[in-house]
């Protein structure tokens, strides 16, 4: 294998991330730190799985936080009032997501664009209703105490640290997996059905399976990444998993760059903590939240990471375009 | 004790009038859509906005209630054109992610600033005229809802005289079916979406208006609004001007024998139910038309 073709492979990037990941925690130790980074890596796997949704076949969600705070009460729940351990716990909400994501997408993908949107945002809000209505389950508006803290194989990841690993090496296989996914015949067919339903269809793409199929894999890494979030806070509200959360993962896929996994755990990453940036302006969170939403849009629409790269071409262009014109002026 | 009946009738009319107010909202979504097919995520903000400048013009500045009004409706409206100049005219050719994420951008802008300038507590309104109910039939109705239906009226009947009788207002009608070919015989296509940015912000905040006396008025009101005013689009018909107050009109009565009949807590529950059936049993709205998709 040539170095180039090694810097080429999907996976030299998932190796220096990887470890990169590891050794984070040497040098911040802060607990608060941690914290955030956690928060992040939970983020980062729903944000990856609806980047396999929005960036690389084209589907919009407004929902997703629904099946974040699906994974999160199934498992919460059943932990909380029955003592359920968790693994049992993720099973189980693995299931629910899964049927639930079925059901609901079946019809629900037939629709397109704005359709779409609406669709998905209707059945948001309408489980966010549920999560605060069905109070003799979920605590309802004030949320659900007594959640156990993540045992898994008789280890409790009780300290930030290690639920900061046991975090990092669940989203660096979920990564790994959508690395796979999207370099497959499948990420092939997604990216077809992307570029023109018809067309994708005439080649004997199977649309609404695939986009079922899609549909179903995103919902269930946001339920991984919502059960991960109620056995580290270990208290759930509905607050957490409402319209607004829906929207700002959205926003973190589409700042990102979409059909990137790297923009979204970059989305991920620069969402989460920029709301520990912006208390320096303190009131102003959300008008500075605003702002730069709408800037990113208008001056790169295409989101920061590839905004980024297109900028770093124009100037090695204009750098080589002006050492050209020097070079024929010298000559 | 009333009847069932009388109870229904009381719903109905409850539910009649924050349906026209879902209308009008609705309306302010199929002006912009119509002319750019653009979902402005932020005309919930227009609604807001125009309950808590009229506030504002009653409370700070003692104007009487019509002069606040018309202050709002104009500011409100100006607000609209702000937006677009900014926020949307920058992007041409943008994909509709894109555009909804700008609006969505601007309205949490929008609700940022409303947060500093008003505070976050409720603030509310005199009745238009009077709070003596007037009885109907055994049950009864707000003088305001009267004024509510009153507005709407008005507001839709304008409109229809405005795209059906004025050059401007054909000239927008003929932007939302051909943009490219209204370009062609001379509109300004831009001036155009600018005029329905600011005519969006007027309808929204009268809509704002009116309501405010029926219901605090908050810096965050207008989210579930905004929201619901686009299911009364979708369910009349996206891009049918008349369709989105029929379709507000539908849901607010469904909502609120839902709310009366079944069970409060799921009122909203009920209402995007009822937009989840529509969407995937009849996409196109009430009064839409099934028309095929251009590959």
């Amino acid at each position: 294998m040539t170095f180039r073709s090694l810097l080429r492979s999907p996976y030299t990037g998932f190796i220096f991330f990887a470890v990169l990941l590891l050794l984070i925690p040497l040098a911040v130790t802060n607990e608060y730190y941690l914290n955030v980074l956690i928060i992040i890596g939970i983020n980062s796997i729903i944000v990856m799985g609806l980047d396999l949704l929005m960036g690389y076949t084209g589907q919009i969600s407004l929902g997703h936080a629904a099946f974040y705070g699906i994974g999160a009460y199934i498992s919460g729940v059943l932990s909380a009032k029955w003592g359920v351990p968790p693994l049992m716990g993720l099973l189980l909400a693995l299931v629910g997501v899964s049927i639930i994501a079925f059901t609901v997408g079946n019809p629900t993908l037939r629709l397109h664009g704005h359709y779409l949107a609406m669709a998905t945002l209707g059945f948001g809000i309408i489980v966010f209703i549920f999560f605060q209505e069905l109070d003799f389950l979920t605590g309802g508006p004030s949320g659900l105490v007594g959640i156990e803290a993540m045992t898994l194989f008789g280890i409790t990841f009780d300290s930030d640290r290690s639920y900061y690993y046991l975090v990092s090496i669940v989203m660096l296989i979920i990564l790994l997996l959508s690395i796979n996914l999207v370099n497959s015949r499948v990420g092939r067919a997604l990216r077809a059905i992307h570029g023109s339903e018809i067309a994708a269809n005439v080649l004997g793409v199977k649309i609404s399976r695939y986009k079922n199929g899609i549909f179903v894999i995103s919902a269930l890494y946001a339920a991984v990444a919502g059960w991960l979030y109620a056995h580290y806070i270990t208290f759930i509200s509905p607050s957490s998993f409402g319209f607004m959360f829906s929207i700002k993962l959205v926003t973190m896929v589409v700042i990102g760059s979409l059909g990137s996994l790297w923009g979204a755990i970059f989305g991920a990453a620069l969402l989460t903590s920029l709301p520990e940036f912006l208390t320096v302006v303190e009131d102003y969170e959300t008008v500075a939240f605003g702002i730069i939403l709408m800037s990113v849009m208008i001056f790169m629409p295409r989101g920061l990471l590839r905004g980024i790269e297109d900028l770093v071409i124009k100037i090695f262009a204009r750098i080589s375009d002006r050492s050209e014109v020097q070079e024929k002026i010298n000559e | 004790m009333i009847s069932l009946e009388q109870q229904i009738l009381q719903f109905v009319i409850t539910g009649i009038t924050i349906g026209s107010i879902y209308g009008l909202i609705g309306l302010g979504f199929s002006i912009i859509y119509n002319s750019t097919e653009i979902i402005n995520f932020a005309q919930g903000e227009f609604v807001m906005l125009g309950g808590l400048i009229t506030v504002t013009g009653i409370q700070v500045l003692h104007l009487p209630l019509p002069f606040a009004a018309i202050l709002a409706v104009i500011m409100v409206a100006v607000i609209g054109i702000v937006m677009d100049l900014f926020a949307i005219r920058p992007l041409k050719d943008a994909s509709a992610i894109t555009l909804i994420i700008i609006t969505i951008g601007a309205s949490i802008f929008i609700r940022g600033v409303s947060s500093f300038v008003w505070g976050k507590e409720p603030y509310t309104i005199p009745a238009f005229s009077g709070e003596e109910p007037i009885p109907f039939f055994g049950a009864v109705i707000q003088p305001q809802s009267l004024w509510v239906l009153f507005i709407t009226i008005v507001i839709v009947v304008g409109l229809k005289q405005f795209f059906d009788r004025t050059l401007t207002g054909k000239a927008m009608i003929a932007c939302a079916f051909q943009p490219r070919a209204a370009s062609l015989v001379g509109i300004d296509v831009s001036y155009m979406v600018l005029l329905s940015f600011g005519l969006s912000g007027a309808v929204g905040a009268a809509a704002g208006i009116v309501i405010a006396p029926m219901s605090m008025t908050q810096y965050d009101m207008g989210v579930m609004l905004g929201l619901k005013g686009f299911c009364a689009a979708i369910i009349g018909g996206l891009g049918y001007p008349w369709g989105a107050v029929v379709g507000g009109l539908a849901l607010g009565i469904l909502e609120s024998l839902g709310a009366g009949l079944i069970s409060s807590g799921y009122k909203d529950a009920i209402a995007f139910t009822i937009l989840l059936l529509m969407l995937f049993f009849r996409p196109q709205g009430l009064l839409g038309k099934t028309k095929g998709d251009r590959v």
